[in-house]
């Protein structure tokens, strides 16, 4: 279905669903419980979970398959952001216009920054990437100032032209075709809330589009292109090939699937600031790829989702949750074991995240996937079945 | 008039001078070697041809056109093919995969965005990529990942991606070294059997005097920089200038 073959189409079926029912999946716990703090259903999180997908997919693409390291993609998600923001700023604030943008320009940024960089392979790519990135903030932080609004950055005011919208009464709010983006629908079963989010479901159409594209790209000649290149570059040469054009291909799509990610952040959210493009932002995009599985399809979403929880969540457990939480232990051994978990929790998020992305890529260097493939091998041998069985991913 | 002509080439590295005023004349159809003692400017001189060294001086024209100043694409393009002294192939890639990619290249040229199409609905690359296989003798692993390949399937593997292409010039940087007896008696015979299947001509670069003189219809020896004589096997043999350079050291 859709040009793809039975397993692909299982696994976008399976992405479908989830990402559909995600304000559902994500809610399993009822409010005012103890463990409600773990709910990720909240539309300003889930916002997240679909955009940084839509970032590492793009980045997959580059990474995953040519084995090219960019560290400097945070400014293509910024030039994006950048963009969307001045669509709404002078044309409308339909999201339509700022989403198409976002790409265009994330597009042309990479072109020339992949122009550049790719006369250089491995580790000088990756700094030059750098360079671009951190000369990019550099500039929208000082002497871009008029176009950026340097270091308090721009946010859609009711002074701005909007030339296309005609009623100054909506200001603000960013809709697509009068759906506002941060709207939103209380659903309560019992003692369950469930929140469905109009942004939310446009991010995850987005979403769905792009990975959907990325499996195409994935299984396209071009993809196989690509993976041989990562493969052996002497060999593309002599087998009448041109590398550079291929990779600068794979530079430019993923950068605008970054651009595109960063026109998103502020359709759902009017507002962009230079820190959006700092080299760690660029970073953040590297972790959740080899964290959810670089060069597999779902890894990225899956390192994205990974980490966005991390540190969402992880960040909100302080030390009286704790004492709760171990509240049925003698008083002596419950204080001791607060003490040992706290490096961990709150602001300590970042240590386990830190923890968790050693142990993932020494034991399972394929990332999650690998993780899910090993489990999937593990329960098929033991339902005998194992035919049947096929790894979740890729 | 050969198909590759090679005149007056010279190549200096700092003060060594790799190739002296080298002229070869390779004609169609046929397999021609070059021999020579080790430091003659047998690999210097294939990487002139192919567009990975760039001749201080001299001109390189092949089938009519000169190859100088291109990229090594642009001459694979043109149909010139190499193997490499130890096999260049696709490792992280299926076999499958590794000679379809020749396949792409010789119908859609250097570059195609080709993202939206399906690999598996490439019918007649598919058809093409399993035919050379199947010439090879490797259908059945068509779908091993060609790094867990034995030394000799790489070869052929990558004899296959080069075949596939059709080139008009196949070039082997000593396709045999390091292989056992039995490896080598089977790249001579996969090489013949190539001979007399297609017309292509073939250049071969080699040490082992076995495989030159079960292949070769002419020899050029290099010395030094510079070719010293020019003939059939069976000149070349008792060639006292070739003695005097070369067969000295070695058992014929």
């Amino acid at each position: 279905m859709f040009g793809l073959n039975a397993k692909d189409t299982r696994l976008l079926w399976i992405v479908i669903g989830l990402t559909m029912l995600a304000p559902f999946l994500l809610n399993p716990f009822p409010e005012g419980s103890e463990l409600a703090q773990f709910n990720a259903g909240y539309p300003d999180l889930m916002q997240r979970f679909v955009i940084f997908g839509i970032f590492a997919i793009g980045f997959n693409i580059l990474f995953g398959l040519t084995g090219y390291l960019s560290f400097g993609h945070a400014a293509f998600l910024g030039v994006g952001s950048y963009a969307a923001i001045w669509m709404m700023k002078l044309l409308t604030m339909n999201v339509i216009p700022a989403i198409i943008m976002s790409i265009v320009f994330a597009g042309l940024f990479s072109l020339i920054v992949g122009w550049i960089s790719l006369r250089r392979s491995g580790i000088y790519f990756s700094i030059l990437t750098l360079a671009f990135a951190q000369m990019s903030y550099a500039l929208a932080y000082s002497v871009l100032t008029p176009i950026t609004g340097g270091e308090t950055g721009l946010q859609a005011k009711i002074s701005d032209p909007r030339i296309l919208d005609s009623n100054a009464g909506e200001f603000g709010r960013a809709n697509l075709f009068g759906l506002h983006m941060n709207s939103s629908y209380e659903l309560t079963i019992g003692r369950w809330e469930f929140t469905v989010n109009t942004g939310y479901y446009l991010a995850a159409c987005v979403m769905l589009i792009s990975f959907y594209m990325a499996i195409r790209i994935f299984r396209s000649p071009f993809g196989m292109m690509l993976r041989a290149i990562k493969s052996n570059q002497q060999r593309m040469n002599y087998t009448g090939l041109s590398t550079r054009p291929y990779t600068l291909a794979a530079f430019v799509i993923s950068g605008m699937y970054a651009g595109l990610a960063g026109g998103l952040m502020v359709a759902m959210d009017t507002q962009v600031g230079p820190e959006r493009m700092f080299w760690t932002a660029s970073g953040e995009v590297v972790l959740m790829t080899i964290l959810g599985g670089a060069g597999t399809l779902i890894g990225p979403v899956l390192g994205a989702g990974m980490i966005k929880y991390m540190e969402n969540i992880i960040s909100k457990i302080n030390d009286s949750i704790l004492h709760q939480w171990f509240s049925f232990l003698p008083d002596g051994l419950e204080d001791v074991i607060v003490a040992v978990v706290h490096p961990f929790i709150g602001k300590g998020w970042s240590l386990t995240l830190g923890l968790t992305f050693m142990a993932v890529v020494i034991f399972l260097p394929g990332g999650l996937v690998e993780g899910g493939q090993r489990l999937g091998r593990l329960f098929g041998r033991k339902s005998a079945e194992s035919d049947k069985k096929t790894p979740p991913a890729e | 008039m050969g198909i590759l002509e090679v005149k007056g080439v010279n190549k200096r590295f700092g003060g060594l001078q790799a190739l002296g005023d080298v002229n070869l004349s390779i004609k169609e159809n046929t397999v021609h070697a070059i021999i020579g003692p080790n430091g003659a400017g047998k690999s210097t001189l294939l990487n002139c041809l192919v567009g990975k060294l760039i001749p201080d001086s001299g001109s390189v024209m092949f089938d009519g056109k000169s190859v100088l100043g291109r990229k090594p694409h642009e001459i694979n393009q043109m149909g010139i093919s190499r193997v490499f002294q130890t096999p260049e192939i696709f490792a992280d890639l299926t076999v499958l995969e590794n000679v379809m990619i020749p396949c792409f290249a010789k119908r859609d040229g250097a570059f195609r965005l080709h993202a939206f199409e399906s690999v598996g609905q490439e019918g007649g690359i598919l058809e093409q990529a399993e035919a050379i296989l199947s010439d090879v003798n490797m259908l059945e692993k068509r779908n091993m990942h060609a790094g867990s390949l034995s030394r000799g399937d790489k070869r052929r593997l990558e004899m296959a991606m080069c075949l596939v292409q059709e080139p008009k010039l196949l070039l082997l940087d000593e396709p045999t070294a390091g292989m056992a007896r039995a490896d080598t008696n089977n790249t001579i015979d996969l090489l013949k059997e190539i001979k007399a299947t297609r017309n292509i001509t073939m250049a071969i670069i080699e040490h082992d005097m076995h495989v030159v003189f079960s292949l070769a219809e002419r020899i050029t020896v290099l010395a030094q920089g510079t070719p010293l004589v020019e003939e059939t096997p069976e000149n070349i043999k008792g060639h006292p200038k070739v003695r005097e350079a070369y067969l000295g050291e070695a058992q014929v």
